[in-house]
């Protein structure tokens, strides 16, 4: 069982990702030459610099006025993306099945990345239940995705201090990982591929038809 | 959530075509428009949105109803186009008089949600198809459908008759002469330099607006023209209620009507929507890219004639004076710098609000908000109370607003809150500023 789960699923998932993520953009290229006011008001100079002015933090008035949120989001990002990538085990694990590897980062700072990333996802749940004007558009999957993004670090932060049953714990994270990576393209995480089109396309429209900022 | 009970408002254009709707109708139209009218953005906005309600602080709405969440951007999208999506259109005509209510009287489409969504999701583009379910299910406050209806048989949005707008131009001319010699209306002059359009209201009831244009124009010695049939209007009030094979017509009658008089250009009076129309909403509509002739607002207007020095100012105006920037002219199309450039030429004492520029609170009028008429006052005035504070914390004693909508919005605004300030279009200031040669003056 753990040798099944631990050899093919992270593969499988792999492959659901990679294939769906291809889905979602081409089924984007369709339905945005089908919608015809799209693509011909598209702009390069004007989605990179929207684009610019929303991965910069505090480059936006918005990202000002609510500066919390956004030194939490930028945290939360960073890390969700990056920590799984640089962590120790996880490079190894890569390298004895490919053979490339790359730097890692030290124990005790993955140890603290961890925590950040949970804390920065109990905030956004905190936010979720006290915020009214969260509250009100939020459904049990907002729940949901906000828990498939943290499970894997909750899960890896438990089998990496060997908290529980080891085996069973590191199951338990690999498993995690792979709804996570299946669920990004299918579900509202899918955020993660669609955000730099949208906000060129909303940076083309303000800037190249509209001569506005959208920042 | 133990919100407030909203106050019920009856409005004939609601209330009476709900009582005949069917299930099968309602349901028949609503795939249809999602199934042949959307594509990309619908698609992927309900895909990224991740209801994080950072959109809420940009909206004058929410902000106003001491942040009550049924007023945020994604709160009156969720009130109406996710229900709808997630019920596939199986939805009552009560709902849909509901959302008629958020997405015609309640959201202004005024845009500013999409620069504060870190997506840039077009909100206002999704309460818009709101609207466009509801119109193509008669379901559209009585007020704003009249004007529709004018615009539908007349090409112009107050039910003005051909002869009474010649009959306008006519007495408006006259009554220019009476200050400025030389002032003229030339009506359909082949080749002039501007085609001058304005909103079908100003012959209906602000007539000395055209008076005090052909005076300016006589000034400054500009050839220019207006139409004497159909097209003079430029305002489109179907843009705003759904109904969008209107609102093309009435776009390609205002350009045809300067590519028949072989016009250099249009020059559009002191009005947003109108110009938002004629710039992009009704040329995406008749699939052309670009408008086929080149347009300008009376901002970029008056900033030429300022800067070229072919309007000279006398004296500058005295009183404190701030300003609102329209949304459609402003956020829609980057005119606040030269609209502060032409208010610090002719203006001693201006007072920037705050926020301003694309980050202004909208007038809570534009979008057809104010066109629903008297029902939908009360909640459009208490709708925006930050717009009060905004410019009481300016001291000024006059609001410059060049837009039509706005002036009629922040009237109501200023007698609301009892702000006790006056509203001008920037005309009427340069009316009271620039020099008039002694040659041309009238005697």
């Amino acid at each position: 069982m753990y040798d099944l789960i631990s050899r093919y699923l992270v593969w499988i998932a792999f492959a659901v990702f990679v294939i769906g993520m291809a889905y979602q953009f081409v089924n984007l290229y369709i339905q945005a030459k089908r919608e015809k006011a799209i693509l011909p008001y598209m702009t390069w100079k004007h989605s990179i610099r929207s684009l610019l002015h929303w991965i910069v933090p505090f480059a936006s008035r918005n990202m000002r006025i609510r500066y919390e949120t956004t030194i939490v989001t930028f945290l939360f990002h960073l890390c969700l993306v990056l920590l799984p990538i640089f962590l120790t085990a996880h490079v190894v694990m890569f390298s004895f099945a490919w053979g490339p590897s790359w730097s890692t980062v030290s124990a005790s700072a993955a140890d603290w990345l961890t925590v950040l990333v949970l804390l920065t996802a109990v905030f956004f749940l905190l936010r979720r239940l006290m915020l009214p004007e969260v509250r009100f558009v939020t459904f049990p999957s907002d729940y949901l995705l906000l828990a498939i993004a943290a499970a894997p670090f909750v899960t890896g932060f438990i089998a990496r201090h060997q908290w529980f049953d080891y085996e069973t714990m590191v199951l338990i994270h690999i498993i995690a990982g792979a709804v996570m990576l299946i669920a990004i393209p299918f579900t509202r995480l899918s955020h993660m591929l669609f955000f730099p089109f949208t906000r060129a396309y909303m940076g083309s429209e303000f800037g190249a038809v509209r001569n506005a900022r959208d920042w | 959530m133990g919100l407030p009970k909203l106050p019920i408002v009856s409005d004939p254009g609601l209330d009476e075509p709900a009582k005949t709707l069917t299930p099968q109708k309602i349901e028949e139209v609503i795939n249809r428009v999602i199934e042949k009218e959307t594509a990309a953005r619908l698609r992927v906005y309900m895909k990224t949105c991740v209801h994080c309600g950072l959109c809420s602080d940009a909206c004058h709405w929410y902000l106003s109803n001491d942040r009550d969440p049924r007023f945020s951007p994604v709160g009156k999208v969720k009130q109406t186009l996710w229900e709808i999506l997630r019920r596939k259109g199986r939805v009552d005509a009560d709902f849909l008089k509901e959302c008629s209510r958020i997405a015609h009287t309640e959201c202004n489409v005024c845009r500013k949600c999409s620069m504060y969504c870190p997506f840039g999701i077009d909100i206002a583009y999704q309460l818009l198809l709101v609207r466009r379910i509801c119109s193509l299910l008669g379901l559209v406050p009585q007020f704003l459908q009249d004007t529709v209806n004018s615009h539908a048989v007349t090409l112009n949005q107050m039910w003005v008759k051909q002869d009474e707008w010649i009959d306008t131009l006519q007495w408006q001319e006259e009554d220019a002469r009476d200050e400025v010699s030389t002032a003229r209306i030339p009506l359909d002059k082949e080749g002039a330099d501007v085609f001058y359009s304005i909103i079908g209201p100003e012959p209906k009831i602000l007539a000395q607006l055209i008076g005090n244009i052909a005076q300016i124009m006589a000034v400054a010695g500009v050839d220019w023209t207006m139409p004497s049939l159909d097209g003079w209007d430029n305002s489109n009030m179907a843009m705003y209620s759904g109904d969008f094979e209107t609102m093309g017509r009435v776009e390609r009658a205002h350009h045809e009507a300067a590519l028949r008089l072989k016009c250099k250009r249009i020059v559009m009076g002191e009005c947003g929507h109108a110009f938002r129309g004629a710039v992009y909403d009704g040329p995406k509509w008749l699939a052309w890219k670009e408008p086929p002739i080149p347009l300008i607002h009376a901002i970029e207007f008056y900033h030429e004639l300022l800067t070229s020095g072919k309007l000279k100012v006398k004296q500058k105006f005295e009183e404190p004076v701030t300003v609102q920037d329209p949304c459609n002219v402003v956020r829609g199309r980057g005119l606040g710098g030269k609209l502060r450039e032409i208010i610090r030429m002719t203006c001693a004492d201006f007072t920037e609000p705050e926020p301003g520029l694309e980050h202004n609170y909208c007038c809570a009028a534009g979008g057809g908000v104010i066109n629903c008429g008297p029902p939908w006052k009360p909640s459009r005035v208490k709708g925006n109370r930050v717009k009060a504070e905004q410019f009481e914390a300016t001291g000024a004693h006059i609001i410059i607003t060049p837009c039509h909508n706005c002036h009629s919005g922040i009237e109501d605004i200023v007698a609301g809150y009892k702000l006790g300030m006056h509203v001008k279009f920037f005309s009427e200031i340069l009316m009271q500023v620039i020099e008039i040669p002694d040659d041309i003056k009238a005697s």
